[in-house]
């Protein structure tokens, strides 16, 4: 296997010299994902392959472009999972690229997103220099935690070289139920069950039903499935993949599909267009024509932000604005990473 | 009486904007402030301050950054890394009175608080609505969600529930700039770089958290705790690995060696098997019907590692019996020695077993005694070092010997901190697993929050220059020279 950090440290350390900004790529499979920039590109899709993985010790450290599919095979094997159920978005989809888009899938509600599991990494930073933070261990405080500011990054603050995950073990047995439900029903019953002790690691609600995925032995999941009079629905596992990677029918839209973050019980919002829910009714996707600053006064006014996900029609903002005090907290820490500011610029937001 | 001139200025200035009693510059009032939990460093601060509410802490927050005055935050104090060691020259801001629980959110699962509640009082307030906040220091009963989040401090459930900064969802923060900082919220995800997870752990450094929203969990539906007892000490840590890699993550295990097991015995009678080079609890959680089969599952994991004993508590009683034992094991170890010196350091669960073995070569090696108390689960080892502060040079031997087994779980592949914290104490060790261009990255960090290094300054991060003298320090094995100077 040819080992290519070298050879990427001393790119980026010419870059840095002339100033040059560089477009980090890997799969590419999430590239509608954050503004759209153009600079000269440095792939670090070679730097592929799994370094260590110990089921015993539950992680796995897999370099940046390993594929996600060859990790989550990998991992299958031994009857272990992502926690955070990554989407792939793409069969080329890398585990770097999975970190520094930071977005997690249906079992976030239930077991953590992906800066949760991830333990550490390994950077190369706008000058070239190679820096490690975290580690294998779950418990590690020395230093602050400059590996989970890599996540959701986008690739801003460094280049992933490689990272490590905390993985947990496969759920036994799952099983998918549906229930008719209005949405307004639907966010009441889904935020009341959360208060209690049930067995519930995935939901969705496409307007109409709400799907409810249960994990346990199939006793467990009987009680509980009666319980919330829901019918099981078959081939559960295809439908929240379709869900994950947004192939059910409501994401093959042309329209302005956005993504907002709300407190969980958040009624429906007051906001035109179609609407589906996941985790508890935190997160809701819109396909809407509503223009940008109207859908952000409306995640903010409900406590939440918004950030335009595919089909944009503003490629200005696409994430939520920043107050202009945290703002320039973030313009700082990416010269902290970054001095010459080569890396992805303005991938995130202009100013960074 | 305070004698200089400038503090009496500034206790004057302080005292505009505070009650007079708010404001402590005798001697006999400092004193209290002296140290935390690791009261091998001690060091008054030059005022101490007692604010009530947000607007008093943003008042001396100003005075501070105009007068490029120190602020050290503190919380209940238990640090065990000196984090909340005062600063001669700075303001001690004790942030206790700040103690109310400002909404429990039903719908949402969340608790809102003020920096200054404890960690217990969290879980006590969201009882009746059958929910609580998972991370359990054993220091919970004092220690404050404040000094939880500077530490991303830990506990027994952590193996399954998390750390502190898998549990804050929002945090207000006061920066030394003045700003105040709204992170996270309780939507999942934030926009913008995760400066959320940033603030957990960073001891105080970045900026001032005046208001956490934690996570509530819904008690879990049924419990069961095993004991496991073992002959010798690889076959209880291969027993851990097995537990873990067979699919079950339990709610907590802990492991403690002979030594910890007969002192909790003399201390609190927990009914540990007295002879058993080490022992193991085992907690599961879930649902009534899983369990049944999860128990017989792990017991019969236990029984293939030769354990002498392997017991399931009867009833609730027994089960708060074999925790209290564990929760003990400092106290009753206290009562065997004048002094001892806790370590924090973690590794991978696999080195279990070499690392204690190589921890019982250097005790020999040091002339002291090192018991093990520790979340096995996930690796983190507490080993105590028992020393006698009066013994001329014995505090100095204890330290060399706790830092060597820091650098013997770096070389582990672990950390030396798994939820104490750098603070004062572990900086050298700081200068062991982080290179120089890691730790120019820290104090870029710190500098985009605070530019003049006035929160809790000289702590967590060592200077390349401190590093530099311990490296070379490090070659001869020597004392330190002038071991009293500061070497920020
Ligand atoms: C007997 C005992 C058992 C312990 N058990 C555990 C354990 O099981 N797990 C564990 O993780 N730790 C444990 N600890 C360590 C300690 O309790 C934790 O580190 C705790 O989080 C410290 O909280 P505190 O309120 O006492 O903070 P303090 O000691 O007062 O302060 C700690 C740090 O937090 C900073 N700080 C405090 N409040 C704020 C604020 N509002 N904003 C910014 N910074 C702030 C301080 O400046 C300092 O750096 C134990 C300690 C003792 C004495």
């Amino acid at each position: 296997m040819t080992d290519i950090r070298s050879d990427i440290a001393s790119r980026v350390e010419d870059a840095c010299r002339q100033g040059q900004a560089l477009q980090i790529l890997a799969g590419n499979t999430k590239f509608f994902y954050g503004r759209k920039i153009q600079e000269t590109p440095l792939s670090v899709l070679e730097h592929s392959g799994i370094i260590e993985y110990e089921p015993s010790e539950l992680y796995i450290t897999a370099r940046c472009g390993t594929p996600l599919n060859e990790i989550e095979q990998a991992i299958k094997t031994e009857n272990q999972i992502l926690p955070c159920e990554p989407p792939h978005f793409g069969a080329a989809a890398s585990i770097g690229g999975m970190v520094a888009a930071g977005l997690s899938g249906p079992r976030r509600a239930s077991s953590g997103a992906i800066r949760d599991c991830l333990l550490g990494v390994e950077i190369i930073n706008g000058k070239g220099e190679y820096l490690r933070f975290g580690g294998k261990v779950m418990k590690n405080v020395a230093g602050y935690d400059a590996s989970r500011l890599m996540c959701g990054a986008l690739g801003t603050l460094g280049i992933l070289m490689s990272v490590t995950l905390r993985l947990v073990p496969k759920p036994q047995h799952e099983q998918t139920i549906a229930i008719t439900l209005n949405p307004a029903d639907a966010i009441l019953k889904m935020n009341f069950w959360a208060r209690t002790p049930m067995p519930i690691t995935a939901t969705f609600h496409d307007g109409r039903d709400l799907y409810i995925r249960m994990a346990g032995s199939p006793s467990t999941i009987k009680r509980f499935a009666d319980k919330v009079k829901g019918e099981p629905i078959d081939q559960g596992d295809i439908f929240w993949t379709n869900i994950k990677e947004q192939a059910y029918d409501f994401f093959l839209t042309d329209e302005p599909l956005w993504r907002i973050l709300v407190p969980p019980s958040t009624k429906p919002l007051d906001c035109p267009g179609s609407c589906v829910m996941e985790w508890n009714g935190a997160l809701r996707w819109y396909a809407t024509h509503v223009k940008a600053p109207a859908i952000h006064s409306i995640a903010k006014q409900a406590g939440g932000h918004a950030c335009q996900f595919r089909n944009q029609i503003d490629t200005q903002q696409v994430f939520h604005p920043l107050p202009s005090g945290l703002l320039e907290i973030h313009r700082k820490l990416k010269r902290a990473f970054d001095p010459q500011g080569i890396l992805n610029p303005g991938k995130i937001y202009s100013e960074l | 009486m305070s004698t200089s001139p400038s503090l009496s200025k500034l206790v004057k200035r302080f005292c505009r904007i505070l009650p007079k009693h708010a404001v402590l510059s005798e001697k006999e009032q400092l004193y209290p402030y002296e140290c935390d939990a690791l009261t091998a460093y001690r060091q008054t601060p030059l005022i101490a301050l007692v604010p009530e509410n947000q607007k008093q802490i943003q008042a001396i927050v100003d005075i501070c950054r105009e007068l490029k005055i120190p602020i050290v935050a503190r919380g209940a104090g238990t640090s065990l890394s000196g984090g909340a060691l005062p600063h001669a020259k700075g303001v001690l801001l004790n942030l206790a009175k700040l103690n109310n629980i400002l909404e429990i959110d039903l719908d949402n699962r969340t608790a809102t608080v003020e920096p200054g509640v404890t960690n217990l009082a969290i879980s006590d307030a969201a009882k009746r609505y059958g929910l609580y906040y998972a991370p359990d220091p054993s220091s919970q009963l004092a220690c404050t969600i404040g000094g939880n989040i500077a530490e991303n401090s830990g506990g027994i459930h952590c193996l399954k529930y998390g750390l502190t900064v898998h549990n804050v969802l929002a945090l207000k923060v006061l920066t030394i700039g003045g700003e105040i900082l709204e992170l996270g919220g309780k939507q999942p995800d934030s926009p913008g770089f995760d400066l959320l997870a940033l603030m957990n752990g960073s001891e105080g450094m970045l900026g001032i958290v005046l208001q956490a929203t934690v996570k509530l969990l819904p008690e879990p539906h049924s419990r069961k705790v095993l004991l496991a007892a073992f002959n010798c000490i690889q076959d209880a840590g291969n027993a851990v690995a097995a537990i873990i890699s067979s699919g079950i993550i339990p709610a907590g295990l802990e492991m403690m060696d002979h030594f910890a097991v007969k002192a909790t015995e003399q201390y609190c009678s927990p009914g540990y098997p007295k002879d058993a080079a080490a022992i193991l609890i085992c907690e599961l959680d879930g649902f009534e019907e899983d369990l049944t089969d999860q128990v017989a599952w792990v017991q019969k994991i236990l029984n293939k590692h030769r354990p002498v004993e392997v017991r399931l508590a009867k009833d609730k009683q027994e089960e708060e019996l074999l925790w209290k034992g564990r929760k003990s094991a400092f106290p009753a170890l206290g009562n065997l020695t004048p002094d001892y010196y806790c370590m924090d350091g973690t590794i991978p669960r696999k080195h279990l077993a070499k690392t204690l073995e190589e921890i019982n070569v250097l005790s020999e090696k040091f002339g002291l005694r090192v018991a093990n108390v520790f979340h096995a689960g996930d690796g983190n080892l507490h080993p105590l070092i028992l020393y006698d502060a009066n013994q001329e040079g014995e505090l100095e031997i204890a330290e060399e010997l706790g830092s060597e087994i820091l650098q013997l779980c770096v070389k582990m592949g672990g950390t030396i901190t798994g939820e104490h914290g750098v603070g004062i104490e572990k900086l050298d060790q700081m200068c062991v697993q982080f290179s120089p261009a890691e730790l120019n990255t820290f104090h870029a960090i710190k500098s985009a929050f605070d530019e003049y290094e006035l929160l809790n300054p000289g702590k967590a991060i060592p200077t390349l220059h401190r590093c530099a003298e311990f490296g070379a320090m490090h070659v001869h094995r020597g004392r330190l020279p002038h071991a009293n100077l500061p070497r920020f």
